[in-house]
């Protein structure tokens, strides 16, 4: 089982992604990609186990949108990025968070790295399967970049709402 | 000035430290080059041509004595005793060691400097008005705006891997000055129906290899807003902006592929949902904001304030030449701006010494507050000298080689490192440019030329705007030579637009004698009064073309591709 970073801690993961769409659904805690959720939802909502939302960077605002109403159904969602320099994650992360209002977990998948935790926790994602090969325990040192950035994120408001209050 | 509180200054000191590790795991093989350079170029460092190149961030053009003491030092122990101010208020040093740089970046955090977002697919550093807060034509002050839109994008967690980079010009004048139709946002200032101040924004424009003029899409946004909006702008490009192809990613082509109407639209409805959220800016803060500029103290002054020449100064004539063209208008009575030129002959246009920064320094305190701006003309200026002084601050400007008086005219030529130093240049901008100084030199010919923008461009990412110089000159590769690409007609402003192509492009031997045939046709066809630039408009292209192409078919090379000055530095 590979491990994740979860509440600045690294935890193993139970969970497990659906690879071939048209397989049958395995045991225990299963991610599956949006059309799969669209096309055999009956079969995923009597799974014994937990369901998450597997997306793909490339899922428009449309795509959430078009979700919203289920997504207190998934105990995950994972977004895929398939290059750290790919930033699109980020604003689905916040538009799941606050626009949708989403609270179970979000997870950061793919190309995850160090140096970009800190700004995926602030958009929203609060758990990250670290890119294999990379030190996972240095990394939890990332939360720590900045006390008191200046914009607003999913647990603060804008700097400028707190100036001057400890 | 805005004056750092310790919320600011924490940011900045603890990006040294994240820098410093970010080194540290690159120089222990825990990250990868791929994986580094995303992230060093996010802190302004790009690995060029013979070394390293730092870019220090000015945010808004404004720069304090101390923090120009800060920059003479870092030259002098980490660099080659100069820096190069670029066309967007930045500082670049050319010869530092990647090594060196978490201490350089902890010196400059100091003086709250940094390299903070000057490079990479992010909001990049915020241009504004050198004469913020200072032009007589304005309407309102940008600076408080500008501050606060510069810690909106200061590590906006949203937007630090857009599909390219992005660039926010702000002016609350008249007149723009700030490139305001060719940025991907420029923002525009003025009293709303009610009298509050409200953003013109403009969406989508840019230079480079696609030269775009922006479009208004939104006419009257009221500031309180601004951060809103921006965010929904910047949440429709981050998403929808083209990833697969480096040429086709910047906000100008989303636009223009999705038509203004439908880019409208979805900002629009992004913005709804944003709108009067937790970003909307307060009242309290800009207040906040406003006051920690302190506003200069000025003195009391009659208008009529005239400077302390006198008319047995055999200097008078001398002074008087800088003086029509380095002295502007001032807001308040008594006072001025005043241009320092970095474009000497045989310097390389914008780039300063670090005796000159504490010139600058020197002057900064003596004759003003303290303070300096860097233009994108890549000249720096004093914001606020009584009129009085003009004579002194000459005097003292001539000695550290800052009083070149060609504010505005050919000489005062907007120019980029180019070959001999930038990594993506086809051809040496700065050679050429020093060129066409020494042929020009003349000072009664340069003022009887009049205004007169010259725009030089190593290659096509147009870093010195060439598209909208008067005269542009682009650096373009041919059979494996330098060729240059000369564009008429060109301008900023308020109607600004890029310039036309005059024809096939020349060999930099040939540039001298090439324009001295445009000044030539200029010349005699010019109305009493007349600017090249209105000459050009009466006249069209086709006179400067036919004259810079009667005397030889193109493609026959007029001389050897080679220049007749000495390259500088
Ligand atoms: S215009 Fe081209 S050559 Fe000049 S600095 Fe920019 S990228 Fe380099």
């Amino acid at each position: 089982m590979s491990t994740l970073i979860k509440n600045g801690v690294i935890v193993a993961d139970p969970w497990t992604r659906l690879a071939n769409p048209d397989a049958a659904l395995p045991e225990g805690d299963l991610f599956v990609p949006l059309t799969v959720w669209h096309t055999r939802k009956a079969a995923l909502l009597s799974h014994p186990a937990r369901i998450g939302l597997w997306l793909e960077t490339e899922t428009l605002p449309e795509d959430l949108a078009g979700i919203a109403a289920d997504l207190s159904r998934f105990a995950a969602i994972a977004i895929y990025i398939p290059r750290f320099v790919d930033g699109r994650g980020y604003s689905l992360a916040r538009l799941l968070r606050e626009r949708y209002r989403y609270t179970g977990e979000l997870r950061a998948v793919g190309d995850v790295l160090h140096d970009q935790l800190f700004a995926l926790w602030r958009v929203g994602f609060d758990a990250w399967a670290l890119k294999e090969g990379k030190d996972a325990q240095k990394a939890l040192q990332a939360f720590a970049t900045f006390r008191n950035p200046y914009q607003a994120d999913t647990t603060r408001p804008p700097l400028f709402r707190r100036r001057g209050s400890p | 000035m805005y004056r750092y509180d310790d919320y600011d200054t924490a940011l900045v000191v603890e990006r040294v430290a994240q820098f410093r590790d970010q080194v540290a795991r690159w120089q222990a093989g825990e990250l990868t080059e791929d994986e580094f350079r995303p992230l060093r170029l996010q802190n302004g460092l790009y690995v060029q041509r013979q070394a390293p190149m730092l870019r220090i961030a000015v945010p808004y053009g404004m720069l304090s004595s101390a923090q120009l003491r800060s920059l003479a030092y870092v030259a002098r122990r980490w660099d080659k005793g100069y820096g190069h101010f670029t066309t967007r208020h930045n500082l670049q040093f050319n010869w530092l060691k990647i090594e060196d740089c978490p201490d350089i970046l902890a010196h400059l955090a100091q003086v709250n400097m940094h390299a903070i977002q000057t490079s990479g697919n992010c909001i990049r550093n915020i241009t504004t008005d050198p004469f913020a807060g200072i032009a007589p034509d304005e309407v309102i002050n940008p600076l408080p705006l500008a501050e606060i839109l510069r810690q909106w994008s200061t590590f906006h967690p949203e937007f630090a891997f857009l599909p390219r980079k992005f660039k926010i010009a702000i002016s609350g004048a008249r007149e723009d000055r700030i490139l305001g139709w060719f940025n991907d946002i420029g923002l525009r200032l003025a009293p709303g129906e009610e009298g509050e101040p409200c953003f013109s924004v403009i969406a989508g424009g840019g230079l480079g290899r696609t030269p775009v003029r922006g479009k208004l899409l939104k006419a009257s946004l009221p500031w309180r807003h601004i951060l809103t909006y921006l965010e929904a702008i910047l949440r429709v490009f981050n998403l929808h902006g083209r990833r697969d192809n480096l040429y086709k990613a910047r906000l100008k082509i989303l636009v223009e592929a999705l038509g203004l109407p439908e880019f409208t639209r979805q900002v629009e409805a992004e913005w709804q949902c944003l709108k009067d959220g937790p970003a909307t800016i307060t009242q309290e803060e800009y207040d906040r904001v406003a006051a920690h500029f302190h506003p200069p103290a000025y003195r009391k002054l009659p208008q009529e304030n005239k400077e302390n020449c006198r008319p047995q100064d055999q200097d008078r004539e001398e002074f008087a030449r800088w003086r029509a063209r380095a002295v502007h208008a001032h807001k308040q009575p008594g006072y001025a701006a005043v241009t320092l030129s970095l474009k000497s002959p045989g310097q390389a246009p914008g780039d300063i010494t670090a005796e000159q920064m504490e010139a600058v320094a020197d002057l900064a305190d003596r004759f003003g507050f303290g303070e300096a701006r860097s233009s994108q003309e890549q000249n720096l200026i004093l914001p606020d000298v009584e009129r009085r002084s003009l004579f002194a601050l000459w005097e003292a400007a001539r000695a550290a080689g800052l009083a070149t008086p060609n504010v505005g005219l050919l000489t005062d030529v907007v120019c980029c490192p180019g070959g001999e130093l930038c990594d993506l240049a086809n051809a040496r901008s700065v050679p050429v440019a020093n060129a066409i100084q020494a042929r020009f030199a003349d000072l009664d010919r340069l003022f009887d030329l009049g205004d007169l923008r010259l725009n030089i461009s190593g290659c096509i990412n147009a870093c010195s705007h060439h598209h909208v110089g008067h005269i542009g000159i682009l650096g373009v590769e041919k059979n494996n030579a330098e060729y240059y690409q000369i564009t008429l007609g060109g301008r900023s402003g308020n109607a600004a637009r890029t310039g036309e192509v005059i024809g096939p492009s020349f060999a930099a031997a040939d540039i001298p004698d090439v324009l001295e045939q445009i000044i030539g046709v200029f010349v005699a066809r010019r109305a009493p009064g007349e600017t090249f630039l209105a000459t050009f408009d009466r006249i069209g292209l086709a006179p400067f073309k036919e004259r810079v192409y009667a005397d030889h078919a193109h493609g026959t090379g007029r001389r050897r591709n080679q220049l007749e000055t000495e390259t500088p530095r």
